[in-house]
C-alpha cells in the first residue's frame, strides 16, 4: 500500500499543516509509514506553497511524491501548475469558490466550498480542517479516526469544538455527496 | 543542574525539531543562534521549550557572537549548542576554530542550504562538507555527522554531545533543508543515557588544565569550580599559558589531531545495504543517501548488481570503510548536492583501484533516482 498526495494553495491557508495533520494521522493514529515535504518561497504568506505526504505500510526512502493519487487544491494557481500532474482516475479535491476548473474524465473531483463551510462556522482559517474531512470521507490512506484525531490533536485546545465541526462538515459534504451519486 | 527535558514517545516530527529534542534528551542546557531559514524551527523549539525546562536559550546579534556565547557557556559547565545555516555557518568559522584550541565540547548543527553566500534560502544543499573540515584556519580535527532521517537527526544529535564531552571537540550535525523541514516518525526513548564531563579529580593546587590522561584528552574544570584555568586561542602549555616555541605548537596540535583520530571506533558510523554481492557502490550521505538508495533499487530492477556505502560519519572520513568496499566493486558512485566535495575524499582513498564517477548538481533540489542510476550505468559501463 503507497499512497501519495499532495496539498497546494498560497501560503496562510494552513496547507502545511494540512499535510502534517495528515501525515500524523498516518503514523500516529493508524501506525504506518509517511513522510511529508514541503515547498515554499521566502515570503511568510501569500506565495505559492505546496506540501506533499506519503503513506506506506513500508519505510519510504525517496521523500517526494511522483505520481500523486490525491490532490487537494485551494487555489487557482496551484490548479494551474498541479492538476494535470495526478494519477489516472485519482482523486481530485478542490475548493469550488476559490478555483475554476474545467470538466475532468480522468479522475475524480470532488468540489468543496470549504472557504465558505468555514466561513460560515464563523472562522475562515478552518478550510483547511474542512478539507481534510473532505478527504478522511474520499481517500483511503487514512481512516476517519485517524484523522479526527490528528486534527484535534495539532490545534489549540480551545478551538478544537470549532475544528471538529469544521471536520465534521467536510466530512458530511463528501458522504452526502456520494450517497446522492448513488441513486 | 536543572532536570533534563526528553520528550519521550512516538512523534511526527520533523528534523529540525528532532535536533532540538536530541539536544534537549542529551542534557542541553545552553542554546545561542540567530534564526536563519532552514534552521529556524531548531531555535523555535529551544527558545519555547529550554525556558520551561530550567535551560536558558539566547537570540544573539548573529553568527559570530552565537559561537562565542557556547564556547563561553560550555566553560560555564553547561552542554552547550548553537545551529545555523550556510551564511551563519561561514560567520562561526572563527569561533569554532577557538573552541577547537581551548578544547571545548559544545555541538554545532548546520542545517545545509544551496550557497554560495545567500544562495537559495529555503532549498536544500550539500555545499559546506568541506567548509566543516577546513572552514576555519589552521590544521585540525573534528567530528562531523549526517543524518539521513528526522529520527536519525534525534539520535546522532544524543550521540554529537557524548562525542564533544569525551573527545573535548565541537561536533558538527551536518544536515540540510530537507532532512531539517521533512516530518517523519521519530521514536524518543524513555531512558537515554547522559554523557558526563569528564573532571578533574586531584587537588586544586598544581593543577594542570590541558594535561591530558592516557586518551590525550584532558579533562575539564569549569569556571567556579575552584580550578584555577586559562583559555586562550593562542598556543599554549599544559598550563594554558602562550608559548610560541614551535615546539609547544607541535606539541598542542599534534595532541589536537591524534585525540581525536586514534579513536576512530568510537566515532565511525557507516551503513551498508545491498552490499553483499554489490558491483557498484553508490557513496552518498544525509538526503543524497536516500535518493541513492532508491537508484540502488532501480538498478537492481535492470539486473545491475548495486549497493549502497552510507556515510553516517563524515568528518574524519571513514577511510578504512571506504577502502574495504574499493576491495570488493568494479566500481563507485559519489552522490552529492554540490559539485563534488566527499567524492575528492574517496577518489584520495581509493587511489585508482576501481573507477569513479560522480553525481554532483549544487542544490535547489534533491537527485531524482534516475539521475543517479545513470551514474551506476556510466560507472559499470567503464570497468
Amino acid at each position: 500500500m503507497r499512497h501519495e498526495i499532495r496539498f497546494a494553495g498560497f501560503g496562510g491557508q494552513g496547507i502545511v499543516s494540512a499535510g502534517r495533520i495528515t501525515g500524523g494521522a498516518a503514523v500516529l493514529h493508524d501506525g504506518t509509514h509517511a513522510v511529508l515535504t514541503q515547498n515554499y518561497g521566502p515570503e511568510a504568506r501569500g506565495g505559492a506553497c505546496a506540501a506533499e505526504v506519503i503513506v506506506s505500510d513500508q519505510p519510504v526512502d525517496y521523500p517526494h511524491i511522483t505520481q500523486p493519487d490525491a490532490l487537494v487544491i485551494m487555489s487557482q494557481e496551484a490548479y494551474d501548475k498541479f492538476s494535470s500532474r495526478i494519477q489516472e482516475g485519482g482523486l481530485l479535491l478542490v475548493d469550488e469558490d476559490l478555483v475554476e476548473y474545467g470538466e475532468r474524465s480522468d479522475v475524480k473531483v470532488v468540489a468543496v466550498p470549504s472557504t465558505r463551510i468555514a466561513e460560515s462556522l464563523g472562522r475562515k482559517i478552518v478550510a483547511n480542517v474542512v478539507m481534510l474531512g473532505a478527504l478522511a470521507a474520499a481517500w483511503p490512506a487514512v481512516s476517519r479516526e485517524a484523522m479526527l484525531n490528528a486534527v484535534l490533536g495539532s490545534v489549540p485546545p480551545h478551538t478544537k469544538d470549532l475544528n471538529q465541526r469544521a471536520f465534521e462538515a467536510g466530512y458530511d459534504h463528501v458522504s452526502k455527496e456520494a450517497m446522492h451519486g448513488a441513486t | 543542574m536543572p532536570a533534563r527535558s526528553v520528550l519521550s514517545g512516538v512523534h511526527f516530527m520533523n528534523g529540525d525539531e528532532a535536533i532540538a529534542e536530541g539536544a534537549l534528551a542529551a542534557g542541553c542546557t545552553f542554546f545561542a543562534a540567530y534564526p536563519i531559514t532552514p534552521q529556524s524551527e531548531i531555535a523555535e523549539r529551544l527558545a519555547f521549550r529550554l525556558p520551561r525546562t530550567g535551560g536558558v536559550f539566547i537570540q544573539m546579534e548573529d553568527e559570530l557572537a552565537a559561537m562565542a556565547a557556547v564556547v563561553g557557556a560550555a566553560w560555564g559547565g553547561t552542554k552547550a549548542m548553537t545551529a545555523t545555516s550556510g551564511p551563519g555557518f561561514s560567520l562561526m568559522m572563527e569561533n569554532l576554530g577557538l573552541a577547537i584550541m581551548t578544547e571545548t565540547p559544545c555541538v554545532v548543527a548546520n542545517v545545509q542550504r544551496g550557497g554560495p553566500s545567500t544562495g537559495l534560502p529555503t532549498a536544500v544543499g550539500q555545499g559546506d562538507m568541506m567548509q566543516a573540515r577546513w572552514g576555519s584556519h589552521g590544521h585540525y580535527e573534528l567530528i562531523s555527522l549526517c543524518p539521513s532521517s528526522p529520527q536519525e537527526a534525534f539520535d546522532l544529535t544524543v550521540r554529537a554531545f557524548a562525542l564533544s564531552e569525551r573527545f573535548r571537540v565541537p561536533v558538527l550535525i551536518m544536515t540540510d533543508e530537507v532532512v531539517g523541514h521533512m516530518y517523519e516518525r521519530v521514536e524518543i526513548p524513555e531512558e537515554i543515557s547522559e554523557a558526563p564531563r569528564r573532571r578533574p579529580t586531584g587537588p586544586v593546587e598544581g593543577f594542570l588544565p590541558y594535561k591530558p590522561d592516557e586518551d590525550l584528552v584532558p579533562p575539564m574544570a569549569c569556571a567556579g569550580e575552584g580550578y584555577r584555568i586559562h583559555v586562550t586561542g593562542l598556543t599554549h602549555d599544559e598550563r594554558g599559558y602562550p608559548d610560541m616555541s614551535a615546539e609547544a605548537h607541535d606539541r598542542l596540535v599534534r595532541r589536537l589531531c591524534d585525540k581525536i583520530t586514534r579513536a576512530p571506533e568510537a566515532y565511525t558510523w557507516t551503513e551498508e545495504l545491498f552490499m553483499d554481492d554489490a558491483e557498484v557502490a553508490v557513496i552518498s550521505y544525509g538526503i543524497s543517501a536516500r535518493v541513492a538508495l532508491g537508484a540502488v533499487e532501480l538498478a537492481r530492477k535492470r539486473g545491475i548488481k548495486a549497493g549502497l556505502l552510507r556515510l553516517i560519519t563524515a568528518w574524519p572520513f571513514p577511510d578504512d570503510v571506504v577502502r574495504g568496499v574499493a576491495e570488493r566493486v568494479q566500481g563507485m558512485v559519489t552522490v552529492e548536492l554540490n559539485m563534488g566535495q566527499m567524492s575528492r575524499e574517496v577518489d584520495r582513498v581509493v587511489k585508482g583501484r576501481v573507477p569513479l564517477a560522480g553525481v554532483y548538481h549544487p542544490g535547489g533540489r534533491i537527485h531524482r533516482p534516475d539521475e543517479v542510476l545513470r551514474g551506476i550505468e556510466e560507472v559499470m559501463a567503464c570497468r
